[in-house]
C-alpha cells in the first residue's frame, strides 16, 4: 500500500508555489513558477505533474482553484501560520512580504495558531513589487539588490512609501549625484519601517519568522533584526511556506 | 423599463435616467446578496417587498399623506427623535446615504478624504436620485462628527427647498451636555410645530412615544431571538430590518417584525436556522450601514459565519432603551425623551466608555465568538475608537478584527481574505 500524498498550492500575485508532503508531513517536492497571465493554466500543469491524493489551495487565487479543482481552500494567513510553525517552532510572529502584499501574524506560543494579524492596505507600497521597481530604477538586478544596499557606507532617508512618489524621489537623488548603494539602503529601510509598524501592532517580543520572496533579500533580514532588536529567522524556502502550510492542512484534514 | 412611478419621480424632480440606473444596480445587488440566501424566514417577504418599493409605493404613501396635510421630515442620525415628529403630525424618514453616486460632482464640494456616508448624502442630492430627500418638508442635520457638521453648511445651499434644520448635539455626558440636548429637543419641537402648524400636546407626545416604544419593543424581541444557535435569521436579513426601521410606516413595521418573530420562535423550537448550528457567530460593531450598504455582511455571511448583532446606529444604537411615557406635562415628557437619547453611545462623545461595555454585553447576550469592528475610511470618531475597542476586547479574551473600508468594491479581495482568516481563527 503506497503512502498518501497531500498537496498545497499558493497562488500569489507574482508567483505560484506547489508543495507535496507525505502522510507524516515530510516534503516530497516543491516547485515554483511565475503567476503569469493565466494562473489557472499554470496551476493545472502543476496539479497534473505532481501526483497527490488531496489538494488544498491558498493565496489570492485560491477561489480560482476552488472552481477549477473543486478543492478546499484556506486563507494565506492560516496557511502561513501552519507552514512557518512547522518549519521553525517557538516563534511569536510571522512577517510575510510577498509580491504585492504584506502581512504580520501573531502566533500562540504552543500551538502556533493565529492569534492576530495585520495586512497592508490596498496598494503595493512596502511589498516586493516596490523593491523590484526601485532595483530597476537604480540599475541593480533584483537578486543582488539587497547585497548592494548592505555595502553602502551611509543611508539616505527616503521619505515616501508610495511607489510612484518614491520613484521621483530616487530620480532626483540620482540627479544630485547621490550614491546608488546609499539610496538602495534607504529604500530597504523604508520598507522595514512599514513592516516593523505592522509587527509592533500585533506582537512586542519573541522571534519572528520572515517568509515570502522578500525574505531572500539579505539586507531586509539584517535591517529588520537590527531595527526590531529581535531574532529574525528565515525558513529554508521562505517563498514556499504558504503552499507548505496548505499541504499540511490538507494532511490534517484527513487525520481528524 | 417603465415603472408606474415614473410620473411621481418626475414631479419630484428626480433625474429619471440616473434614477433608473440606480434602481437597476440596487435591484441587482439585492438579488445577488439577499434573494440568493438559503433558509430565509417567510416573514422576510414583507421586507423584500418594502425594499422593492422603497422608492415607489412608500414614497407614494408619504406623498398621499403630505397631500392630506401631514409633513415629511428627513434625518441622517439616530439623535433626531421620531417621537416629536409623530406628535407634530409628521413622518420621519431616514435619508439615503449607503452608496456612491455622482462622485465627480461630490468631489467638487467635499474634500476627497471625506467619509463615504457624507459623500453619499451629497451624491444622492447632486445626482437627483433620492425621492425622500426631494419630497421632505424639512431636512434635519445634526452636529455629530466634524465631517457632518461642516458638510451641512454646504448641503444647506444645495437643497432645492433650502429646508435644512441643524440640531446641536453635546459631546460629553455631563449635566451641561444633557441640558444642551434637552434644549435642542425643545427647540426642535417648536420647529416641528411651526412646520406642521400643529400644537404638540401631552397626549400627542405620549402617543408618539408609545408608537416608537412599541416599534423598539418589536426590535428588542427580534434581537433576543438571534441569540439562539442555530441563528434563526441571517445577519443580512436582520440588518435589512434595521435599515427599514427609520423609514417605514411605524405601525406596519412593528406588525411585520412581530410576525417575523412569531415565525422565528417556531424555527428556534424546531432547531431550524438560517445557518447550521455551530456556525461561527460574529458581532458587527462600529459605523452605520445605510441602504444599500451590504458589503461587509455579505462578505462575512458568504465566508462561513453568521452575524448575530449590530452594535451600530443601523442596529442596536438606534433601538436600545425605551422612553418613560408616564409624564403628565410636556416638560416631563421631553425630560424622558432626553433621558433615552442621551444614553446613545455614539463615538462623537468623549469619553465613551459605555460603548465598550455595550459591546462586551452584546457579545455575551448573543453568544458571539468574535467582533468585527467596521470603520468607514476617514470616519475619525469610530476609527479612533476602534483601537481602545480592540484593546478592551483583547483584555476580555474576545477575538476582534478591525476593518476599514468604504462603499467601493476595489478592496473586496483584501476584505474577503481578512474576514475569512478571522473566521478561521474562531473555529
Amino acid at each position: 500500500m503506497s503512502s498518501e500524498r497531500f498537496a498545497g498550492i499558493d497562488i500569489g500575485s507574482r508567483s505560484i508555489e506547489f508543495v507535496v508532503v507525505d502522510e507524516n508531513g515530510v516534503v516530497l517536492c516543491s516547485e515554483q513558477r511565475d503567476t503569469g497571465f493565466d494562473p489557472v493554466r499554470e496551476a493545472r500543469e502543476l496539479v497534473a505533474q505532481h501526483p497527490h491524493d488531496l489538494l488544498m489551495a491558498t493565496g489570492y487565487g485560491r477561489s480560482l482553484c476552488e472552481v477549477e479543482f473543486d478543492c478546499p481552500t484556506v486563507t494565506e494567513i492560516k496557511a502561513h501560520a501552519k507552514g512557518a510553525h512547522a518549519s521553525i517552532s517557538g516563534a511569536s510572529a510571522i512577517l510575510d512580504i510577498g509580491g504585492q502584499d504584506s502581512k504580520a501574524i501573531a502566533l500562540y506560543a504552543g500551538s502556533g495558531k493565529v492569534k492576530k494579524f495585520e495586512m497592508n492596505d490596498r496598494c503595493a507600497a512596502g511589498t516586493g513589487k516596490f523593491l523590484e521597481i526601485m532595483a530597476t530604477n537604480l540599475g541593480f538586478p533584483l537578486e543582488t539588490f539587497g547585497d548592494a544596499a548592505l555595502e553602502a557606507q551611509e543611508e539616505i532617508n527616503i521619505s515616501s512609501m508610495c511607489t510612484v512618489f518614491a520613484e521621483s524621489e530616487v530620480t532626483s537623488l540620482i540627479a544630485r549625484g547621490a550614491d546608488r548603494k546609499a539610496i538602495a539602503r534607504g529604500l530597504h529601510y523604508s520598507v522595514i519601517r512599514r513592516a516593523a509598524g505592522m509587527i509592533n501592532r500585533i506582537s512586542d517580543n519573541g522571534d519572528i519568522i520572515f517568509t515570502g520572496g522578500v525574505a531572500k533579500n539579505r539586507c531586509m533580514t539584517t535591517l529588520l533584526a537590527e531595527h526590531l532588536q529581535r531574532r529574525v529567522l528565515i525558513p529554508e524556502d521562505p517563498q514556499a511556506i504558504g503552499a507548505l502550510g496548505a499541504a499540511l492542512l490538507a494532511m490534517e484534514s484527513t487525520q481528524g | 423599463m417603465n415603472s408606474p412611478h415614473e410620473a411621481m419621480w418626475q414631479k419630484l424632480g428626480l433625474n429619471l435616467d440616473s434614477h433608473n440606473a440606480l434602481l437597476q444596480v440596487l435591484g441587482g445587488a439585492y438579488n445577488d446578496i439577499y434573494l440568493n440566501q438559503k433558509n430565509r424566514p417567510k416573514g422576510m417577504e414583507y421586507f423584500d417587498f418594502v425594499l422593492s418599493e422603497i422608492h415607489g409605493q412608500r414614497i407614494q404613501e408619504l406623498l398621499d399623506e403630505q397631500a392630506a396635510g401631514r409633513k415629511i421630515i428627513g434625518s441622517y442620525c439616530v439623535f433626531v427623535p421620531e417621537e416629536i415628529c409623530l406628535a407634530g403630525n409628521a413622518s420621519l424618514v431616514g435619508l439615503c446615504s449607503g452608496a456612491d453616486f455622482a462622485m465627480e460632482e461630490v468631489e467638487k464640494l467635499l474634500p476627497r478624504n471625506t467619509c463615504a456616508l457624507i459623500k453619499s448624502t451629497f451624491g444622492f442630492r447632486l445626482g437627483e436620485v433620492c425621492p425622500y430627500l426631494e419630497s421632505a418638508d424639512m431636512i434635519v442635520g445634526e452636529n455629530t462628527c466634524d465631517g457632518k457638521k461642516k458638510a451641512y453648511e454646504t448641503l444647506g445651499t444645495i437643497l432645492p427647498k433650502k429646508n435644512l434644520y441643524v440640531m446641536d448635539i453635546p459631546q460629553m455626558k455631563s449635566v451641561e451636555g444633557r441640558a444642551l440636548l434637552r434644549g435642542e429637543y425643545l427647540r426642535f419641537m417648536k420647529a416641528v410645530e411651526k412646520l406642521t402648524g400643529v400644537t404638540i400636546t401631552v397626549e400627542s407626545l405620549r402617543e408618539g412615544i408609545r408608537t416608537v416604544n412599541t416599534k423598539r419593543a418589536a426590535m428588542h424581541r427580534l434581537l433576543k431571538l438571534r441569540a439562539a444557535d442555530p441563528a434563526p435569521i441571517s445577519g443580512l436579513d436582520a440588518l435589512l430590518a434595521n435599515q427599514v426601521f427609520p423609514s417605514d410606516n411605524p405601525a406596519r413595521f412593528t406588525d411585520s417584525i412581530n410576525k417575523l418573530c412569531d415565525e422565528l420562535e417556531k424555527r428556534i423550537e424546531a432547531k431550524e436556522g438560517a445557518f447550521p448550528a455551530k456556525t461561527p457567530r460574529i458581532l458587527i460593531s462600529g459605523c452605520p450601514m445605510a441602504v444599500p450598504n451590504w458589503k461587509l455582511p455579505a462578505v462575512v455571511e458568504s465566508s462561513g459565519a453568521v452575524i448575530v448583532g449590530e452594535e451600530s446606529c443601523v442596529g442596536e444604537r438606534s433601538t436600545r432603551n425605551q422612553i418613560d411615557d408616564s409624564g403628565t406635562t410636556i416638560d416631563a415628557l421631553i425630560d424622558a425623551i432626553t433621558d433615552r437619547y442621551f444614553k446613545v453611545d455614539c463615538a462623537v462623545f468623549t469619553p465613551n466608555n459605555d460603548r465598550l461595555q455595550h459591546i462586551k454585553e452584546m457579545v455575551k447576550a448573543y453568544n458571539a465568538d468574535g467582533v468585527i469592528h467596521y470603520g468607514l475610511q476617514f470616519c475619525q470618531p469610530y476609527l479612533m475608537e476602534s483601537i481602545p475597542v480592540e484593546r478592551a476586547l483583547e483584555d476580555a479574551e474576545i477575538p476582534c478584527l478591525r476593518v476599514e473600508t468604504d462603499y467601493s468594491m476595489e478592496d473586496m479581495g483584501q476584505l474577503k481574505t481578512r474576514v475569512e482568516a478571522f473566521i478561521e481563527q474562531l473555529r
